[in-house]
C-alpha cells in the first residue's frame, strides 16, 4: 500500500517527460496518454479515500530512521492529502477532456499537455511531501509551469499577467526558502514531523510562542498567502486567471491556489507550528478581509473571468475564515466540536469551490470559444443559441451564491453555524452579507451574459453549441454541484471529509503518528 | 552575527530592486540578488568555522565537519532558480517584442 505513494508524483511527471519526446512524432498522442494518466491518478485517489484508513508514510530509498530521528525523504498521505489528492485529480481529469476540444485554437497544442501533467505533479508532490524543502521543490514547479501556462497564448496580455505573476510568485518562493532556512537553522532539520516535535520542545513557554518563532510565522503567511491569493497579496490572481486560457483557468482557480496555498497554510501552521491564538487571529481577520475586499471588486467588473477571479478570491476568503475560526478555538482552548464543525465547513466550501468555481471558468472558456469575447457588454442572449452553457453556468452560479438544493449553500451554513456557535457574531454577519453580494454579482453574470436579450446579435447568428468533450465536461460538473449537496449526509461526510477534518483537530498527533512509523 | 545582518540587507536591497525599479530587466536582477543572498544564508548556516569538507577517509574520521546538507539544498536552489530567470526572461523578451519597451509604465493593459 505504501509503495502506492510516489506513484502521484511518477505518474505524471513520467507522462510529461515521455510526451514532451513522443508528442513530435505522433499526432495527437498527448492528448491520449495526458487523459489516461488523469484516469489512473482518479481511480488511485479514489482507492485511497474509500479503501484505506489512517496515515501512511513512504521513506524514500528505504532509510529507516535512526535513534528516532529520521533521515529519509518522507512522503505522508493522511486525511488531509487524500481529499485534495482528490480534488485535483477530479478538477484536472474534466479540465483535460475539456481542453481536447478547446485546445485547437492553439498552435503548440502538444506543450499544452506536458506542462499540464507538470503541474499536476507538482501539485501532487507538494500534497504528499512531508519535508518542507520538498514542499518547496515541487511548489516551484507546479508554480513555474503554471506561469507558462498563464503566457500560453502569447498575446499582449497574457505575457504582462504572466510577467506580474512571475514576480510576484518569484517574491514568495523566495520568502518561503528563507523561512525554510531559518527553520533549519533553528531545528536542524527539515522533516515536518520533526520539526514539530523539536518545537513543542524547546519554543513552548507560558507567554506562548517566542518572537522568532512570530517571524517565521509571518514570512510564511506571507509567502503562502501570495500563492493562496489571501488579502493583501491578491492583485496577481486577477490577471493571471483571466488571461490563462480556460481549462488552465479552472485548474489554477479551482485546485492550484488551494493545493500549494491553502493545504500548506493548514498543514504547517496546525501540525507543524505550536497553535497559536495571534497568529489563528492574523489568518482569520486576512480570510474575512479577502472574503470582502473580493466580493465588492467583483461586484464592478465587465469581463467574465476577471469577475469569477475576484469572486474566487472571496470564496477563498471563506475557507479561510471557515478553518481560523476553528485555529482560533483550538489556539484559546475552546469547544472543540465547535472548532470541528467549522474546520469541516471550511473544509467542505474548498471542495465546493473547487468543483463550482472550475464549473463557471469552463463556461467563460465555451463561450468565449463560441463568441470570441468576454466582456459582458457585448454578450447576451446565449441562453437561447448556447442551452447546454447556458444552464450548467445557472445552476454553477446559484451554487457559488449559495441556493438551497446546491452544495455551496450547505458549506457556507456550516460556515456561518459555528462561527455564531462560537460567539464570533460579527463574523458570521459578514459572511451572510458577502453571500449577498455573491448573488448580486452572478445575477449580473448570467443577466448580461446569457439572458438579456434587448438588442443582441448574438441570437440572430447562427452559432452552433460547443463540442462533445466540452459540453459532457461541463454537464458532469453541474451533476457534481448537486451531488457534493451529500456531503451534508453525516454517513457520506465520515468517509470524505471527517478523516481530513480529524487530522486538524487532533493537531498534535501529527508527529509522534508520523514518526512512529 | 553581523555577517547574517549583511546576508539579509543582500535580500532587502533585492527586494528594493522588484518594488521600486521600472525596468523589466532591472526587476528580474533584483529577483536574482535576492536568490543569491538566500543561497549565501544556506551555505553559512552549514559553515562551521575551521572544519573540513564532509568526506570521510583514513585520518579524518574525528574532525568536525560541515553540514553537508544545505549546500545539497542549495544545488537544487540554484538550479531552480535558472529555471525561473530563464521564464522570466524569455517573457520579457516576448513583452519587448510587443510593446518595443522594458518600461512598465507603458506595459499596463490590465488594471482594476
Amino acid at each position: 500500500m505504501n509503495s502506492l505513494i510516489p506513484l502521484f508524483v511518477i505518474l505524471p511527471l513520467g507522462a510529461a517527460f515521455i510526451m514532451a519526446i513522443m508528442g513530435r512524432f505522433i499526432k495527437n498522442i498527448n492528448k491520449y496518454i495526458s487523459s489516461v494518466i488523469m484516469i489512473l491518478l482518479f481511480c488511485l485517489s479514489l482507492h485511497f479515500i474509500f479503501r484505506t484508513e489512517g496515515s501512511f508514510v513512504y521513506k524514500v530509498g528505504g532509510y529507516e530512521a535512526v535513534n528516532g530521528i529520521p533521515i529519509a525523504i518522507y512522503m505522508v498521505l493522511d486525511g488531509l492529502s487524500k481529499l485534495i489528492l482528490l480534488i485535483i485529480s477530479l478538477v484536472g481529469l474534466l479540465a483535460i477532456f475539456y481542453s481536447i476540444s478547446y485546445t485547437k485554437q492553439y498552435t503548440a497544442e502538444r506543450k499544452f499537455y506536458v506542462l499540464f501533467s507538470l503541474m499536476i505533479a507538482g501539485m501532487n508532490g507538494v500534497v504528499i511531501s512531508g519535508d518542507i524543502f520538498n514542499i518547496f521543490v515541487f511548489l516551484e514547479i507546479a508554480a513555474m509551469s503554471s506561469y507558462a501556462l498563464v503566457a500560453f497564448g502569447v498575446e499582449k496580455h497574457q505575457l504582462e499577467a504572466s510577467f506580474k505573476y512571475q514576480v510576484l510568485g518569484g517574491v514568495a518562493s523566495l520568502l518561503i526558502l528563507l523561512t525554510i532556512g531559518l527553520i533549519y537553522w533553528n531545528t536542524g532539520t527539515l522533516n515536518i514531523a520533526d520539526i514539530s516535535r523539536q518545537l513543542t520542545v524547546n519554543c513552548s513557554s507560558p507567554e506562548g510562542i517566542s518572537v522568532f518563532m512570530k517571524f517565521i510565522s509571518i514570512l510564511l503567511i506571507s509567502g503562502f498567502g501570495l500563492k493562496a491569493a489571501i488579502f493583501p497579496f491578491h492583485t496577481w490572481l486577477p490577471d493571471a486567471h483571466s488571461s490563462a486560457p480556460s481549462p488552465i483557468s479552472a485548474m489554477l482557480s479551482g485546485v492550484l491556489i488551494k493545493a500549494i496555498g491553502i493545504y500548506v497554510i493548514l498543514r504547517l501552521f496546525f501540525n507543524m507550528f505550536p497553535l497559536s491564538y495571534e497568529i489563528s487571529l492574523t489568518i482569520t481577520i486576512l480570510g474575512t478581509i479577502s472574503m470582502i475586499i473580493g466580493g465588492l471588486l467583483a461586484l464592478g467588473q465587465w469581463d467574465i473571468k476577471r469577475m469569477l477571479a475576484y469572486s474566487s478570491i472571496s470564496q477563498v476568503g471563506y475557507i479561510v475564515l471557515g478553518v481560523g475560526i476553528g485555529m482560533m478555538l483550538l489556539a484559546s482552548g475552546g469547544s472543540k466540536t465547535i472548532a470541528a464543525l467549522s474546520i469541516t465547513g471550511g473544509l467542505f466550501h474548498l471542495v465546493n469551490h473547487s468543483v463550482f468555481k472550475g464549473l463557471l471558468f469552463l463556461n467563460a472558456g465555451a463561450v468565449e470559444y463560441r463568441t470570441g469575447t468576454r466582456n459582458m457588454k457585448k454578450l447576451g442572449g446565449l441562453s437561447q443559441v448556447l442551452p447546454i452553457t447556458s444552464n450548467t453556468s445557472l445552476i454553477g452560479s446559484l451554487a457559488i451564491s449559495g441556493i438551497p438544493p446546491f452544495n455551496g449553500f450547505f458549506s457556507k451554513l456550516i460556515i456561518i453555524i459555528a462561527a455564531i456557535q462560537a460567539r464570533y457574531y460579527a463574523l458570521a454577519f459578514l459572511a451572510v452579507l458577502v453571500s449577498v453580494i455573491t448573488i448580486a454579482y452572478f445575477m449580473k453574470l448570467q443577466k448580461y451574459t446569457f439572458f438579456n436579450t434587448d438588442g443582441s446579435k448574438w441570437v440572430k447568428k447562427k452559432i452552433s453549441e460547443v463540442p462533445f468533450s466540452m459540453a459532457t465536461s461541463m454537464i458532469i460538473m453541474a451533476m457534481l454541484c448537486f451531488a457534493l449537496s451529500l456531503l451534508i449526509v453525516p454517513d457520506v461526510r465520515a468517509v470524505i471529509l471527517k478523516p481530513a477534518v480529524d487530522v486538524l483537530v487532533n493537531y498534535a498527533d501529527y508527529s509522534t503518528k508520523i514518526l512512529g512509523m | 552575527m553581523i555577517i547574517y545582518i549583511l546576508c539579509f540587507l543582500l535580500f532587502l536591497v533585492g527586494l528594493y530592486g522588484v518594488i521600486s525599479k521600472r525596468n523589466l530587466i532591472k526587476i528580474i536582477i533584483g529577483i536574482a540578488i535576492m536568490e543569491y543572498s538566500i543561497n549565501l544564508f544556506f551555505i553559512m548556516i552549514g559553515y562551521i568555522e575551521g572544519s573540513s569538507a564532509p568526506i570521510i577517509s583514513k585520518g579524518f574520521e574525528h574532525v568536525n565537519f560541515v553540514d553537508p546538507l544545505p549546500q545539497a539544498l542549495i544545488l537544487t536552489s540554484i538550479v531552480i532558480g535558472l529555471a525561473t530567470t530563464a521564464l522570466l526572461l524569455a517573457v520579457a523578451i516576448r513583452l519587448y517584442q510587443k510593446y518595443g519597451t522594458f518600461d512598465i509604465n507603458k506595459i499596463r493593459d490590465l488594471k482594476g
